[in-house]
């Protein structure tokens, strides 16, 4: 592909990205304005609530960051949990990273700071039919992080005023959208299979160890299964990974 | 420099080292094993199934119909009106149950 056309298809990449961001925009916002306000009624200021949304930038972690909250600072405990609820991006980043070729080193260091759940799968789901951009890649991350610190500011600043999510079921958005996005991957090959590895090691995790866990050893299951498994031959060579092979080394 | 504010600055690190770790380590294989690439590609379903099973089984009844609404709706939906759809399922089913 020559030049040209990638920079005429950056700024249409750049836009279907920020439509991509509208429905996670809405979806999330609720959230951060919950997370705003449990931070103020935790005894954190507003501005570490606010700055807290922007450089760590990690829902749920910051939830659980938030309710650990005690004096004296509990330090460690929140250090070590909050590494438990984020040991998944690692996967998100070893899965991501080698589609990233078109990414400069900055580009690629900024990329991964924002690299949270809906970032990591809607961009492994924009892999399935594109190649990766930077275009679509950043205008799907610069309106959700802006939302991010926007609604934990207003939780923040009028926590009382955000009134019950759960009437018209807000609390519960997010696993519907994650089930919806994890339906967009049928296709793949092995999806069930790993479904339901995955599924029933989360939920026995969850059962007898109890939460984060379960995400990490539901996912591992699934993983270790499809490694076991391996793949056909003849898929190998459709793979999107084979054909890029010199460029997916790429630091 | 305040206690609260080194733990964020602590938090952000270790976010942002898990965010770039898999990457790293990975980018150290010139080659990538056939079993590797199988389990690579097998992530995003295994993490999201991983994430979303205890609350679609173990949260309620209301719930566990919204989210196989979720899944149904998507054979024949848009993501974004079978995430509508399952949400109200929910919405409605927690008024009637």
């Amino acid at each position: 592909m020559s030049v040209d056309t990638q920079l005429i298809n950056e700024s249409q990449e750049f836009r279907d990205g920020i439509k991509a961001a509208i429905p996670i925009v809405a979806a999330a916002s609720p959230f951060g304005a919950v997370f705003g306000a449990a931070a103020i009624s935790n005894d954190m200021t507003f501005f570490d609530a606010v700055f807290m949304s922007g450089i760590v930038f990690a829902g749920a972690s910051q939830m659980v960051a938030i309710d650990l909250l005690a004096t004296p600072l509990p330090f460690w405990t929140i250090v070590l949990s909050v590494f438990a609820v984020n040991f998944r991006h690692i996967l998100y980043s070893a899965s991501l990273g080698r589609k990233m070729h078109r990414f400069g080193p900055l580009q690629k260091a900024l990329a991964f700071f924002v690299l949270i759940d809906p970032q990591w799968a809607i961009s492994e789901k924009r892999t399935l039919s594109k190649p990766l951009t930077t275009g679509f890649y950043f205008g799907l991350a610069l309106p959700i992080w802006v939302m991010w610190v926007l609604s934990s500011a207003f939780g923040a600043a009028f926590g009382r005023l955000v009134t019950n999510p759960e009437a018209i079921a807000f609390d519960f958005i997010l696993p519907l959208y994650f089930i919806a996005l994890l339906m967009g991957f049928r296709e793949r090959y092995g999806w069930l299979p790993v479904v339901l590895v995955s599924g029933s090691a989360a939920l026995l995790a969850f059962s007898i160890v109890g939460p984060p866990w379960h995400v990490a050893c539901g996912a591992f299951a699934g993983i270790l299964f499809a490694a076991w498994r391996g793949k056909p031959k003849d898929l190998m060579a459709l793979s999107p990974t084979e054909n890029s092979s010199g460029e997916g080394t790429n630091v | 420099m305040s206690d609260m504010v080194e733990l964020i600055l602590t938090l952000a690190v270790l976010t942002y080292a898990t965010r770039f770790g898999g990457h790293v380590i990975l980018s150290r294989f010139k080659r990538i094993n056939p079993r590797v690439e199988a389990a690579l590609d097998a992530v995003p379903a295994a993490v999201i199934t991983a994430l979303v099973a205890p609350a679609a089984f173990t949260t309620g009844i209301p719930e566990f119909i919204g989210a196989a609404m979720a899944v149904l709706l998507s054979f024949r939906f848009s993501m974004l009106n079978a995430l509508v759809l399952s949400t109200a399922t929910v919405a409605v089913l927690r008024y009637i149950l």
